[in-house]
């Protein structure tokens, strides 16, 4: 019981958390929110095989009950992705900074009163 | 095994990792592997599709590990018709990209397109859940790429909402996904289709709330109406001849939208049978709407052609979102029609802009600039083409969606929309088109523009693309036969299960 309370509340948080920061204005708490979701989603995917301890994923001869390894594989998948895709948001918010001047997510507040 | 389905996956890896190894220096070099790996893959698609349309279903066991455990690519008359419209589209907007020199503009262009087709082909071979979500991102990254080639200051800020938007949509993605699999245990889509017809009903409403997350990111990257935001701001943002490429991007989330439905959350599924069918009609009718009404709205051609992009592609979803054989024959026959007619729209605008000095692509009154009488027939056949009158497809496409629309409970909605959305979308390119070709004679050049020196070659992908959309309404007998076909397969969904899942 307390295990997986633990896990759905850390999925909760972090999900709460990560949701609150990618609507915030700026790239950067987006960036940050995003990850957080992904962390939240990753987490959300291992508990997704059962929580099940102490069990190997591979075959092993003494045993008769194992771990899913589908989702460690899954999250493996998922957390190169997301690195990647992490990496390419950092890179490209700095650049949209250096660029534009500014780091909000829409551009600066008087950029769209400019005729198209 | 029968190894010619997984060569659309593997040879533009392979080309994309030899491009990316002979740098910016080779450009010539480049441009010839690209336009001969895009002329391969249309070889490819057509023996593909000759061979799907004989009605078999072909499995492709990756690795030789037998179906629910191995991956699967699938080959059916459906993902051979994505495969070829695919190959049809590329070429033309390739052959765009050099003749304007797009690909001078930054680096590896050629290698970034490559990796989009081995995102798209993949997304249309496969036959398991996850690796959908896999060529998803594969597409995704190298679309992002795309997008953001030949930079500027507008594309980075809306590049990022791009990048943003879709971070999430992948995110709901994996949710999906890991429900589907923590209820189900299997993620092969074949597999999932017999697990959730057999789920026990204290599950049902889980699968259900995992096929309506699966429908929604694909809603959201076929630009279904609370989902479309990000598109406009995309696609006129990014070159012209990379938004008419990702005119096949709205068409992936369509064809996942049809793929999984029908096959997972068919008439079998329980509570999740048809899940997502009573908020898709009036959300694409909804999109049809706001698509169309955006044309009077726009500023610019590419915002222009991006409006007619979410018009044309809520049409197609509206067709879709029957999920009858009928209409879903008469969407199939929509959808390569609405991916050619966009991307010619694109490509169009692109010439135009390009030959008016100082005034680029702003639906203003310039002078005359070169080439306007062709450029102004192309703009006219594209117009023609996607407000879906006659003599082209769109006419053919939307009589077809009409006619199937009638069975349905909702027909006096779809055909008050579809019908008034087509005046909306005539006038809408009318203004632009008079504006742009017509009202240029009372403006006087304030310097003589100096001759640019009209390339007549320039014209020609968009030409072609325009005489695929004419070869569609010409051969709209035979291609309608093996849309029926296809529908008839795909609503036919225990052949699919018996194919992936069967011995041999």
């Amino acid at each position: 019981m307390t295990l997986e309370f633990l896990m759905a509340s850390a999925i909760a948080v972090l999900t709460a958390a990560g949701v609150y920061l990618a609507l915030r204005g700026r790239t950067f708490s987006v960036v940050l929110g995003l990850m957080m979701l992904s962390y939240a989603i990753n987490l959300f995917l291992f508990a997704m095989g059962g929580l099940i301890v102490d069990r190997p994923a591979i075959f092993d001869k003494a045993t008769t009950e194992y771990a899913d390894p589908i989702p460690q594989a899954l999250v493996l998948t998922a957390i190169v992705i997301s690195f990647g895709m992490t990496a390419l948001t950092v890179v490209l918010a700095l650049r949209t900074y250096l660029e534009t001047g500014t780091d909000h997510v829409d551009g600066p507040p008087d950029s769209l009163d400019e005729p198209g | 095994m029968n190894h010619l389905i997984v060569l659309p996956i593997v040879l533009p890896a392979l080309v994309a990792a030899l491009l990316l190894l002979g740098r910016r220096y080779r450009l010539r070099l480049a441009r010839f592997v690209s336009l001969g790996s895009c002329l391969v893959m249309l070889a490819l698609a057509l023996a593909l599709l000759s061979e799907a349309a004989t009605g078999t279903i072909t499995r492709y066991e990756v690795g030789s590990w037998p179906a629910p455990f191995g991956i699967v690519l699938v080959l059916d008359r459906l993902s051979a018709m994505m495969l070829l419209v695919t190959a049809l589209l590329v070429l033309p907007v390739l052959c765009h990209a050099i003749l304007t020199s797009l690909d001078r503009k930054g680096w590896h262009f050629h290698a970034l397109l490559q990796f989009q087709l081995l995102g798209l082909n993949g997304a249309f071979l496969t036959g398991d859940l996850f690796n959908l979500f896999v060529f998803f991102e594969v597409l995704l990254i190298a679309s992002y790429g795309l997008m953001l080639h030949g930079q500027g200051s507008a594309r980075l800020t809306a590049g990022v909402q791009y990048v943003i938007i879709n971070l999430a949509g992948s995110t709901l993605f994996l949710v999906a996904v890991g429900i589907l699999y923590g209820v189900t245990g299997t993620l092969n889509m074949a597999d999932l289709a017999l697990r959730v017809a057999a789920a026990p009903a204290e599950d049902q409403g889980l699968i259900r709330a995992g096929a309506l997350l699966l429908v929604t990111v694909f809603a959201l990257k076929a630009a279904l109406l609370p989902l479309h935001l990000w598109l406009p701001r995309t696609y006129s943002s990014t070159s012209p001849a990379v938004a008419a490429l990702f005119a096949i991007m709205t068409k992936v989330g369509v064809y996942s939208i049809i793929r999984t439905v029908t096959l997972i959350f068919g008439a079998d599924a329980g509570a999740a049978a048809w899940a997502p069918s009573p908020w898709m009609l009036p959300a694409a009718l909804a999109t049809t709407v706001i698509g169309f009404l955006g044309l009077l709205a726009a500023h610019r051609l590419r915002e222009l052609a991006a409006f007619a992009l979410i018009g044309s592609t809520g049409t197609l979803l509206a067709a879709t979102a029957l999920f009858e054989s009928g209409s879903i024959a008469a969407a199939l026959y929509y959808l390569p029609h609405s991916t050619l007619a966009g991307a010619a729209l694109f490509l169009v605008g692109d010439l135009i802009a390009r030959r008016r000095h100082g005034h680029g692509e702003a639906l203003a009154p310039g002078p005359r600039f070169a080439a306007i009488e062709p450029l102004s027939l192309l703009y006219l056949l594209c117009a023609i083409a996607i407000a879906g009158l006659p003599p082209l497809s769109g006419f053919v496409g939307k009589l077809l969606v009409l006619d199937a629309a009638r069975s349905s409970a909702a027909w006096p909605w779809i055909w008050a929309v579809l019908l008034a959305t087509t005046l909306v979308a005539i006038i809408g390119f009318a203004r632009a088109g008079s504006t742009l070709f017509w009202k240029s004679a009372s403006v006087q050049a304030a310097a003589p523009p100096a001759p640019a020196a009209v390339r007549t070659a320039e014209l020609l992908p968009a030409t072609l693309l325009l005489v695929l959309l004419a070869a569609l309404t010409v051969f709209a007998g035979p291609v309608t036969r093996y849309m029926d076909a296809a529908s008839a397969q795909i609503f036919s969904p225990a052949d699919y299960r018996a194919a992936v899942l069967g011995a041999g």
